[in-house]
């Protein structure tokens, strides 16, 4: 069970979260001229690193507000939040 | 192919039956020999497997007794079955909508039918028939569909009413005023269990008498590629080089993928299961409910045997929150109230390679002689023996098996999913 910093409520449970998967997906520009294998990578393809994983939350039980968040898919520490459209913080922010 | 002549007629010698057990007795089972062999890797392989799960190793035999592939090494991280192999809840079926699936899996209940006597060892296969709960009415509908569609694939699969569920597994609640009132059920009557270790060392020990080296304590740290092609992979045992490689893990396909530049549709997720103090036997089926969300059937020596669902996030580290298994034990006693007082005795959890559309990966990849065998998500061991066939051929012949093509890694690109979720009779 995780103790997760909402940016704006504070220390709660896991439970009063929802998860969203890989953070800083970027819709790729020009979709018109996109291969199929493009799409597939950008629809399908998912890093999922052992290790330092950016990925993000939405806190659905409380402010219902969407952050980002680094935490380690090993060790389960979570080593930051940081708010949607910031650029991840610090060395452990990875390669987001 | 090669193969060291000493080792080819080992599981000849040593066959497991009635008379070996009466001579072992009589020397008080001391002079019982090792299943398999534990040799230093040799520099080379034809096929080298990577995870010594239950897949990898029936594809290690399949490969040497169907195709002659005896030049082959199973590397083990770990110890055999030690990840999700040994982590399931040992449920067997094939009761799938898609024909593709069913196709597969109907493969593997068939293989499994007659494994031990295929293995020489005892899997302990137990087809006591696998209920599938319906608690809304679109349940019913939705089961109906599904109960046809199985059975135009040729698939046992009968529908029961409220009642017959009743007889089947008399400590279930079909009160109407329960919170999910069961409205029926769909039966695969060949679907049961089996012991799942047994599953692995079956697979080994019979490998190994047709020349596959097993080597345990053996992590593969990278792949070598030279020019498109695979060379071999570095491990922590040194190198070993290969002619072809298969990757054959669950929970770390992903890793694996990256160290040869691939990248793959899987998101890594914990499932959790967990079993109770033993008890007199009380339910004589397997009971899946996909609404409730919780599975259970009783083992030989008595414990309830209890698997739910997985944690939403991505993890690497074989244990899952508490809340899930709060979740899946609530829905527990919703459906058996007689277990509210049972004490649970040991939770563990395994990490699930989960694709987008809850279907396996069995491919080739754009590394000539580099497949890929992953993403079962989380019900991959009734696949084991049918993964193992269908993958060795993949390996043996350079071309997918008719089974397995269209669960190559080209489907995402193509649109072509095999789509199983909600489809395949519980939630993935």
């Amino acid at each position: 069970m995780f103790l997760i910093q909402c940016p704006w409520c504070g220390p709660r449970d896991e439970t009063e979260f929802g998860y969203g998967g890989e953070a800083h997906i970027a819709r790729p520009a020009g979709p018109e001229t996109l291969s199929d294998a493009d799409w597939a990578d950008y629809v399908f393809m998912r890093k999922n690193p052992k290790g330092v994983h950016l990925e993000r939350w939405v806190h659905r039980h409380g402010c219902r507000r969407w952050f980002n968040m680094a935490r380690d898919t090993y060790t389960h520490q979570v080593l930051g939040v940081y708010q949607m459209g910031e650029p991840p913080p610090g060395p452990e922010g990875g390669d987001g | 192919m090669y193969s060291l002549p000493s080792f080819a007629t080992l599981g000849a010698m040593h066959k497991y039956s009635i008379f070996s057990l009466a001579r072992n007795a009589m020397g008080y089972h001391e002079d019982w020999t090792e299943a398999w062999r534990s040799p230093a890797p040799q520099p080379s392989y034809d096929v080298v497997i990577v995870g010594g799960g239950g897949h990898g190793l029936a594809t290690a035999y399949y490969l040497a007794k169907e195709h002659g592939v005896t030049k082959v090494a199973v590397l083990e991280k770990g110890w055999l079955g030690g990840g999700n192999t040994g982590r399931n809840t040992t449920i067997i079926r094939s009761n799938y909508l898609w024909d593709e699936s069913a196709a597969l899996y109907e493969k593997s209940l068939q293989l499994y039918e007659g494994l031990s006597r295929d293995l020489n060892y005892n899997i302990m296969l137990s087809q006591r028939g696998v209920l599938n709960l319906a608690h809304t009415e679109h349940d019913l509908k939705e089961m109906s569909r599904r109960v046809h569609a199985i059975r135009l694939n040729g698939i046992d699969s009968d529908i029961l009413s409220p009642a017959q569920v009743k007889a089947a597994v008399p400590i279930i609640d079909i009160s109407p005023d329960a919170r999910y009132p069961v409205l029926g059920a769909s039966l695969q009557k060949r679907g049961g269990v089996a012991r799942h270790d047994a599953v692995a060392w079956g697979f080994a020990r019979a490998a190994d008498s047709r020349g596959v080296d097993i080597i345990q304590n053996c992590e593969v740290t990278g792949i070598r590629r030279q020019g498109g092609r695979v060379e071999g992979v570095d491990t922590t045992r040194g190198f070993i080089a290969a002619k072809k490689v298969g990757v054959v893990v669950a929970g770390h396909a992903s890793v694996l993928a990256d160290m040869a530049g691939l990248r793959l549709p899987i998101e890594s997720h914990p499932l959790q299961a967990l079993v109770s103090e033993p008890i007199k036997p009380v339910i004589h089926t397997v009971v899946m409910s996909n609404t409730v969300h919780v599975y259970v059937s009783q083992s030989d020596k008595g414990e309830l045997v209890i698997g739910a669902g997985i944690d939403a996030y991505t993890s690497y580290a074989q244990r899952g929150s508490f809340h899930i298994i709060e979740g899946q034990m609530g829905a527990l006693i919703e459906l058996f109230p007689i277990f509210s007082r049972l004490r649970m005795l040991r939770q563990w959890g395994g990490i699930v390679d989960v694709c987008p559309d809850a279907s396996p990966i069995i491919s080739k990849t754009p590394v000539e002689g580099l497949y890929f065998n992953c993403g079962w998500g989380t019900g991959g061991f009734k696949a084991t023996p049918g993964s193992g066939w269908v993958f060795a051929h993949t390996v043996a012949n350079d071309a997918p098996h008719p089974i397995a093509a269209p669960f190559a890694l080209d489907r995402f690109t193509t649109g072509a999913l095999i789509d199983e979720h909600g489809a395949a009779a519980v939630a993935h």
